[in-house]
């Protein structure tokens, strides 16, 4: 009874008087309420890695649309072939920072001339521009062949999801069938195959500027990098028609359609663009295995991996030709794929606790 | 063996032997789409090839016969046709002799890449959120985004022309180091990855605390009830594992200048070489096809749980 | 003394959305042979406050303050070598989900036979021996078929007397239950209870058993604890909770149990428990409760002795009690 009197000399009687339902409310302590989205950036901003390639890849694509539109030499251009003149061999092979013997006279009488940062490669063309292109052209493979996949596997996925059934059934075999594929041999089959014939069918239209070999390298992608997306599709709208079951036997409709507002769509958002996000990377990563083994982009074209392609003939006397694309490329697949990562485990609902 | 897991092993069969048969169709009928078809494209082939080629396939004969004859040529005698450019010797004959070195570089690289890789991830999981672990997870993101050629490249460059440690020519003495190295260096990183998230996923489990709450030793709770459930998901890998060595050593090889089948392979296709093309692939990828049926099999058969779903 | 003291227990979580302050002073004592009840809705801290007791809280868990006393020994701060030891052979846990609280990868007979080796010297066939004497103890037969068998290829009773056999390998003095029959059909359950007091009438040990299900309580306890949000809201004999409960939430949950005696409209409490990284500052049920007083709002009651080992932890009482006092 000690305890009772020591409590109580602290208490007045009126703290006895029933509170009412506005100060039970107020007392109530809430965590600032968070959405979905702000949830997930909170955790994408603790994750510098991620943040980090976010910038990069900023800085990389940027640089890649800017820089053809100011630089004075273009990704194609032989330096020494002037027309009308002989051939002036002294640009080719030149040496980060190196210029041409008629450059250094023209420097000589006082002109600026526009440095070399990269040199020139063997047919005497400035091989940084070339690297800035290499890179536009990957990044736009990557960025296309992604959106084809989306596109393909969104109305796959979303067919077989929503019919059900036998649909379901058959397209969910040809998916399996696709999937246990050994899909690089047959990327490797196709654009071998495709390289040869397309260019006769495209001929004389707009699509021959794109070059038969993208062209392929895109087709390869629809036919083939379709298939997980579909899946996660399909699966993603299986999830949805369970939820207006649900909501069909449930009568407290208004509170449904705020489930599907508020956690199904951002959700399902979330995670395709998260692959959509991750599979850039990996459409990259093929394109510049496929210039590698000389089944990419039709030359003069340069993309990342044709230019480390080209670059092994030289090795032992200009070993930086291939460390250079070979490091724009690591960096642009790293940073995609820390990037896609971090999107991952900030906006991925299943990693929530 | 119960009466589920059958079922599986015969329907997971059943798929294999339907995506071998695909891949043959496909690259049949893909290579036709060539102009003037696989054999008849090539202008530099000898007439007497030529006349072989025509006994052979019955080139004036209908596409669909022509395939069915392709088609029962493999399913009964193993027969690709011959090469077009390497005069006498048949696809198989070249494959196979590739495939010795192939084979020995690509086994090692996966036996590296799965000790170090099972290791690696390990350490990686329990030291989990310390800077060993986010160095690792780093490492390892890297080396798995990075395409195989530009690690290799960089190899060449580093260790061959600068230190000039190892051989330039992947047919001598010590050549098949690096190849080795940088073939092994992705798939160690990927298991290595699965590996660390497998064993956290482990290490979360309930029957964990069960050991914990039965008062067994950490190492033991780690090495007897860790490690060997973390390792189930490692052998769904096999197959992809096997895929990524196959389409890596074709560059591999062409870096460092191994005599392999990945070689021989990307010669054929910039000589146009189609029935080695075809031959090659099928080959490739009725490796693979099987490699994934077996990780797939041994996974469900391994796993004691997995009957119950 | 008594064989378990807890003394004000603190135990939370760090977590990225910040500290959930699992445990806020939890106190009790238990005695050799007998059995406590710990009662209370998900998310109350009765599983964590026996993890807590036995350090086996998840990595990010941690006491932050309080006593344990196991026999006259402190365990908080102890050191992981000595918790081992005690850790399955005196004091020893079942777990609710018996499936996955079995190694998957490891047959049953593995699983038990490891308990044994660890806290006594028997070796080989003894163990063996023990093994098929703890199976049965816990009634199951075919005992050497058993022990081959994997937990998948056993019925989820079954599982969890081989918990219950994993657990008693060296006759420990506490048996802690969390949640020991929730994942059981009916039948089951009743069988695995009936199988418990058995044991404990057979072995003498005292038994913790953590739970939601009142009935589970009247059938196996002599002592009751009333958790919510982390506190203890009462605690006192079967009898003072059942029939004088003090706390409003005491008797919102016996409002909320059917009953075949009276025949009353099930009044089941309204809303659900406070969010555990922001405690409100008075009383955590007061938002649910029908009662409320300014006091509970602003001021956390503490345990108020009504009776012998009777106390609850609701102003109401004080102001029953204050009338009293004051007239």
């Amino acid at each position: 009874m000690e305890d009772i009197k020591n409590i109580l000399s602290e208490i007045e009687s009126s703290d006895f008087d029933k509170a009412s339902d506005e100060e039970k409310k107020s007392a109530v302590r809430e965590r600032p309420s968070t959405t979905f989205f702000k949830d997930g950036l909170r955790r994408l901003s603790k994750n510098p890695l991620a943040l980090i390639s976010f910038v990069l890849i900023v800085l990389v694509t940027l640089a890649a649309v800017i820089i053809p539109f100011v630089w004075p030499y273009s990704y194609d251009a032989m330096l020494g072939n002037v027309p009308g003149k002989s051939m002036d061999m002294s640009y080719n092979n030149l040496a980060p920072f190196e210029y041409s013997r008629s450059e250094q006279l023209r420097m000589d009488q006082g002109e600026q001339v526009f440095p070399h940062i990269f040199g020139t490669d063997a047919s005497g063309r400035d091989y940084f521009i070339r690297v800035i292109y290499g890179t536009r052209i990957s990044l736009t493979v990557g960025f296309f062949a992604s959106l084809i996949v989306l596109i393909i596997g969104l109305i796959v996925g979303s067919v077989s999801g929503y019919f059900g059934g036998k649909v379901d059934l058959f397209v969910m075999r040809i998916v399996d069938i696709i999937y246990s594929l050994p899909d690089m041999l047959m990327v490797i089959l196709l654009s071998a195959v495709l390289k040869e014939s397309l260019g006769l069918w495209i001929q004389g239209t707009v699509l021959e500027s794109i070059g038969s070999n993208m062209i392929s390298l895109f087709l390869v992608f629809g036919l083939l990098y379709w298939v997980s997306m579909a899946r996660l599709i399909r699966g993603q709208i299986l999830a949805l028609k369970e939820q207006e079951y649900v909501l069909a036997a449930r009568v407290a409709g208004a509170k449904g359609s705020w489930i599907i507002r508020k956690h199904l769509i951002p959700n399902c958002m979330s995670v395709i663009f998260i692959s959509v996000a991750l599979q850039i990377p990996s459409a990259i990563f093929t394109e510049s295995y496929l210039s590698f083994i000389g089944l990419g982009v039709n030359a003069p074209m340069p993309s990342l991996g044709s230019l480390c392609s080209d670059a092994l003939n030289g090795i032992s006397s200009y070993p930086y030709r291939l460390v250079i694309p070979a490091l724009v490329i690591s960096v642009i697949v790293l940073s995609l794929n820390l990037f896609g990562d971090g999107l991952r485990d900030a906006f991925d609902p299943k990693l929530q606790k | 063996m119960d009466h589920k897991t059958l079922t599986y092993i015969i329907r997971r069969i059943i798929l294999a032997i339907v995506t071998v048969w695909v891949v043959i169709t496909v690259t049949f009928f893909v290579m036709h789409a060539v102009p003037g078809g696989p054999f008849l494209g090539e202008k530099a082939i000898s007439p007497a090839a030529m006349k072989a080629l025509e006994a052979k396939y019955g080139l004036d004969k209908p596409l669909l016969q022509q395939y069915f004859t392709y088609l029962t040529d493999i399913v009964t005698k193993f027969d690709f046709g011959p090469s077009l450019k390497q005069r006498g010797r048949s696809v198989v004959e070249i494959v196979f002799d590739g495939m010795k070195t192939s084979a020995y570089i690509g086994i090692i690289a996966a036996l590296i890449a799965l000790v170090s890789g099972i290791f690696l991830g390990t350490l990686a999981a329990l030291w989990r959120n310390s800077f060993w672990d986010r160095l690792v997870m780093v490492i390892t993101t890297a080396f798995v985004s990075m395409p195989s050629f530009i690690i290799g490249s960089i190899f060449l460059i580093v260790f061959v022309i600068k230190l000039k440690m190892f051989p330039a020519n992947g047919a001598s003495e010590g050549g098949l180091i690096l190849p080795i190295i940088t073939l092994s260096l992705s798939p160690m990183s990927y298991i290595t990855r699965l590996m660390r998230s497998s064993m956290l996923d482990v290490m979360g489990q309930d029957f964990i605390r069960t050991a914990k709450a039965k008062g067994v030793p950490r190492l033991r709770i780690i090495f007897v009830h860790g490690i060997k459930n973390a390792l189930l998901p490692v052998i769904t890998y096999f197959g992809p594992m096997l895929a990524y060595i196959v389409t890596g050593s074709l560059v591999i090889e062409q870096v460092f200048a191994v005599p392999g089948i990945g070689r021989s392979f990307i010669t054929s296709i910039t000589g146009r070489d189609y029935p080695m093309i075809m031959g090659t692939t099928i080959i490739l990828a009725v490796l693979i096809v099987i490699m994934n049926l077996v990780s797939d099999i041994l996974y469900k058969v391994v796993d004691p749980r997995i009957t119950l779903e | 003394m008594s064989l378990l003291e807890v003394r004000d227990l603190h135990t939370s979580f760090f977590t990225d959305a910040g500290e959930v302050m699992a445990v806020n002073g939890v106190s009790f004592d238990l005695d050799r042979g007998q059995t406590l009840g710990i009662v209370g809705e998900s998310g109350s801290g009765k599983s964590v406050t026996a993890y807590s007791i036995m350090g086996i809280l998840a990595a990010n868990g941690k006491v932050v303050s309080g006593s344990v006393k196991f026999d006259g020994k402190e365990l908080i701060g102890c050191g992981e070598a000595a918790m081992r030891k005690l850790r399955g052979n005196r004091i020893s846990i079942i777990f609710q989900e018996a499936m996955t609280s079995l190694n998957p990868t490891m047959t049953v007979g593995a699983q038990i036979m490891e308990s044994i080796g660890l806290h006594t010297d028997a070796t080989g066939d003894d163990i063996r021996k023990r093994a098929l004497e703890l199976l049965g103890q816990v009634r199951i037969n075919e005992a050497e078929k058993r022990l081959k068998q994997y937990p998948h290829e056993l019925s989820g009773g079954m599982r969890q007397r081989i918990m219950i056999a994993m657990a008693l390998a060296s006759d420990p003095d506490i048996l802690i239950a969390d949640e020991p029959t929730t994942a059981l059909d009916v039948t089951i359950q009743a069988q695995i209870l009936e199988l418990m007091k058995t044991l404990q009438k057979e072995l003498g040990m005292a038994i913790i058993m953590i739970t939601h299900d009142l009935g589970v309580i009247a059938e196996m306890c002599d002592e009751v604890m009333v958790m919510y949000a982390g506190s203890v809201c009462e605690k006192g004999s079967l009898r003072d909770i059942f029939k004088r409960p003090a706390h409003e939430y005491t008797k919102g949950l016996l409002n909320s149990m059917p009953s075949l005696e009276k025949v009353t409209s099930l009044k089941p409490i309204r809303g659900t428990v406070p969010d555990l990284l922001a405690l409100p500052k008075g009383c955590a049920f007061a938002e649910r409760c029908d009662e409320t007083m300014k006091i509970c709002l602003r001021k956390k009651c503490p345990l108020i002795q009504l009776g012998d080992d009777h106390f609850s932890a609701c102003w109401l009482n004080v102001k029953d009690r204050g009338g009293e006092v004051n007239g």
